[in-house]
């Protein structure tokens, strides 16, 4: 039995008012459509990822919350208030920003310090924030130092810990770890994760990195061309995308192409080149229509002898890239079309090899289809 | 003995490569040098020897130096200076000029930098070369137009009588005004300037960051933006007060017989005195004098950066 879930997800049965409305924004350039019309509500507490390539407008989204540009239509409310008519210096958020943005000129803690002078308050109890801000982002040493003499972690903690110290309603947070190196992120991601949870800020984090949104997030936002194509929690994201697009865009996928050839209650069949694949029943999609069944690498089983799953193929094995925990097998399927296969390099299994014969199938239930 | 010529061999045979990479260098640095030797150092001790002779009736206007192997040089000339209060009357009216017509600069070209700097590509190449475009005329036809504008019957007064604002013509050529104007109008490209390279590369994100974390746009100006364009304000400031204190042409020009300036006390002991003399030792004293102000500038620079 698995443990009772008593994480908060107040956005499955949507009964507590959504913290952040973002209502039909659209944000124009000229004749180019930056956001195009998006509708997103966030709740409180939730770190939400805008996933997105370049240009898809994430940045610019981001910006109009932060009221860094003013939306071409469309409305922001942030807990409950209209943000139409408020500048950047009167909105209860905060900004980390990709460039850090720090003040070259001044030091460690007067940067962090900076905020809070601006709201009028008295020396000790800013000294005593900033204090309490450089501990929790372990930078107690460095209060004195100005950012050109601190390392590019180092000045990301600064940038998180200003942006954190007025305790803001919502954080922004563009690109946050894309300057870190691997390692460096993997452990800041955890950390980020750790102080949004101990100060119960919501978060909105911008972010290009499929593997950094599915980390950190609570629910994900896909955006392509200015719109939203999916939110759901990265599970969702994942074992559910809603298009090709989306399967595509998250991690490593095999699309099949074809086209829907029968339906019944348990599940549909779709003809393809490789012949009929079964994939669990979907409303919506029509007979003849042209579709796509997406399997993720990890789903498939390969095998020496002959399997006996939903979806069965043989193939030949045209290359392999040992990666220490998995290799991927790189298969040729007859019809020509090439599919790759994860397998965990558990204990005892022979690897395959170049040019072997193996069997491969996967149950119904592990494909998703998708329209195109 | 041994032990010298050891070492001088040692020395001449071991670093060669790097003697021959020295002989490159010094080239290169060789020619600036050279110059400021030819055309700085030897006038300056030639103009500081003669400030130290007695004047004479003679052409050149001045006795020797040097006379049967006795130096004959004094500082009688510079005592000179400070006995008549004419000389300290108008170095100090030098560096109050330099530092108002400064500030005038800087009041007017630090906005008209930031515009600049502010605005988008096309249009900013286009602003740029507007503020450089008066170099294209001379310097001195420009000044004469100044007379012109100002004027008893000159366009300003012309005009202001025609609109009836003004029912006598107002005097405004010969007065510190018209030296002020000149002035501000002749040195404010090279305040905008280093100003525009200053600005042009702020950062725009920390002005985001500054408005993120609750400062409006005065704050965000006097705690981000100026602190940042120190150094070119330092370097504005350098390159308008420093000419500023020896400038001759526009008090000459446009300025009144009480619009006392070094550069002019020292055209008039060169030319209408020809007392030499004395003026060298005014220009030498002039020179000393520059210094001052710089070094306290560089040390501003120097803390700012």
């Amino acid at each position: 039995m698995a443990a009772p879930d008593t994480y908060p997800r107040p956005w499955r049965d949507q009964t507590d008012p959504p913290f952040i409305r973002i209502k039909s924004i659209t944000k124009r350039f000229g004749d180019f459509a930056a956001v195009d019309d998006v509708s997103l509500d966030i709740w409180q507490g939730e770190l939400f990822c805008l996933l997105g390539g370049s240009g898809c407008g994430k940045s610019t989204l981001l910006r109009m919350l932060a009221g860094f540009e003013t939306p071409t239509a469309g409305v922001v409310e942030i807990d409950g208030q209209d943000m139409s008519r408020v500048p950047p210096f009167a909105r209860p958020t905060n900004m980390m920003f990709q460039s850090y943005a720090l003040f070259p000129h001044m030091s460690v803690e007067k940067n962090i310090a900076y905020g809070l002078q601006r709201d009028g308050l008295g020396r000790a109890e800013v000294a005593g924030r900033v204090a309490e801000m450089l501990k929790l982002v372990q930078l107690d040493g460095l209060a004195k130092r100005k950012p050109h003499q601190l390392s590019g972690g180092q000045r990301q903690r600064v940038a998180l810990a200003r942006s954190l110290v007025k305790k803001p309603k919502l954080l922004l947070l563009d690109e946050p770890l894309g300057a870190l190196d691997k390692k460096l992120r993997e452990e800041t991601q955890f950390e980020l994760m750790t102080i949004q949870d101990q100060l119960g800020v919501t978060f909105i984090v911008v972010t290009h990195d499929q593997e950094e949104a599915m980390t950190l997030s609570t629910r994900i936002g896909v955006m392509d061309a200015g719109r939203i194509v999916q939110v759901g929690e990265p599970r969702d994201i994942y074992e559910r995308p809603g298009s090709r697009f989306v399967a595509d865009f998250i991690g490593s996928v095999n699309l099949f192409e074809g086209e829907v050839e029968a339906a019944a209650p348990d599940f549909m069949r779709i003809r393809t080149a490789e012949g009929g694949i079964l994939v669990p029943p979907e409303a919506g999609f029509g007979s003849r229509e042209k579709v796509a069944v997406a399997v993720r690498p990890e789903k498939i089983r390969l095998s020496r002898e002959a399997v006996g799953a939903d979806n069965a193929l043989t193939a030949v094995v045209e290359d392999y890239a040992y990666m220490g925990d998995c290799t991927v097998y790189k298969l040729k399927l007859p019809s020509g079309r090439v599919v790759s296969v994860t397998e965990t390099n558990g204990f005892g299994a022979e690897p395959f090899t170049w040019d072997e014969e193996v069997h491969l199938g996967w149950p119904a239930a592990a494909g998703v289809l998708v329209r195109g | 003995m041994t032990i010298s010529t050891h070492v001088s061999g040692g020395g001449s045979h071991l670093p060669a490569p790097a003697e021959g990479l020295g002989w490159g260098r010094w080239a290169v640095i060789a020619v600036p040098f050279l110059f400021l030797l030819v055309f700085f150092l030897i006038p300056f001790l030639v103009v500081g020897g003669i400030s130290l002779r007695d004047p004479m009736i003679a052409r050149p206007p001045y006795g020797p130096l040097f006379e049967d192997g006795a130096f004959l040089g004094d500082l009688e000339n510079y005592l000179f200076l400070l006995s008549d209060s004419l000389y300290i009357t108008a170095y100090l009216n030098s560096l109050k000029i330099a530092a108002i017509s400064t500030v005038l600069t800087l009041m007017i070209g630090y906005p008209m930098a930031y515009a600049i700097a502010r605005s988008p590509e096309p249009r900013r190449s286009i602003l740029l070369m507007l503020v450089v475009l008066p170099f294209w005329t001379s310097f001195l036809l420009r000044v004469y137009a100044w007379i012109g504008l100002l004027k008893g019957n000159g366009v300003i007064n012309n005009l202001l009588l025609w609109l009836g604002v003004i029912d006598q013509p107002l005097v405004m050529l010969q007065t510190d005004f018209a030296v002020y104007v000149g002035i501000v109008y002749t040195y404010l490209p090279f305040m905008i300037l280093p100003l525009y390279a200053n600005l042009v590369k702020l950062d725009g994100s920390l002005l985001e960051a500054s408005s993120d974390l609750g400062a409006g746009p005065v704050t965000t100006f006097l705690r981000v933006t100026l602190p940042l364009s120190l150094p070119g304000i330092v370097a504005g400031c350098m390159l308008v007060f420093i000419p500023v204190i020896g400038e001759f042409v526009i008090p000459a020009l446009l300025g009144g017989p009480d619009t006392l300036m070094i550069g002019r006390v020292l055209w008039d002991e060169f030319f209408s005195n020809r007392d030499w003399t004395v003026a060298s030792a005014v220009a030498i004293v002039m020179l000393v004098a520059v210094v001052v102000p710089i070094l306290g500038l560089r040390r501003i620079a120097e803390r700012v950066s």
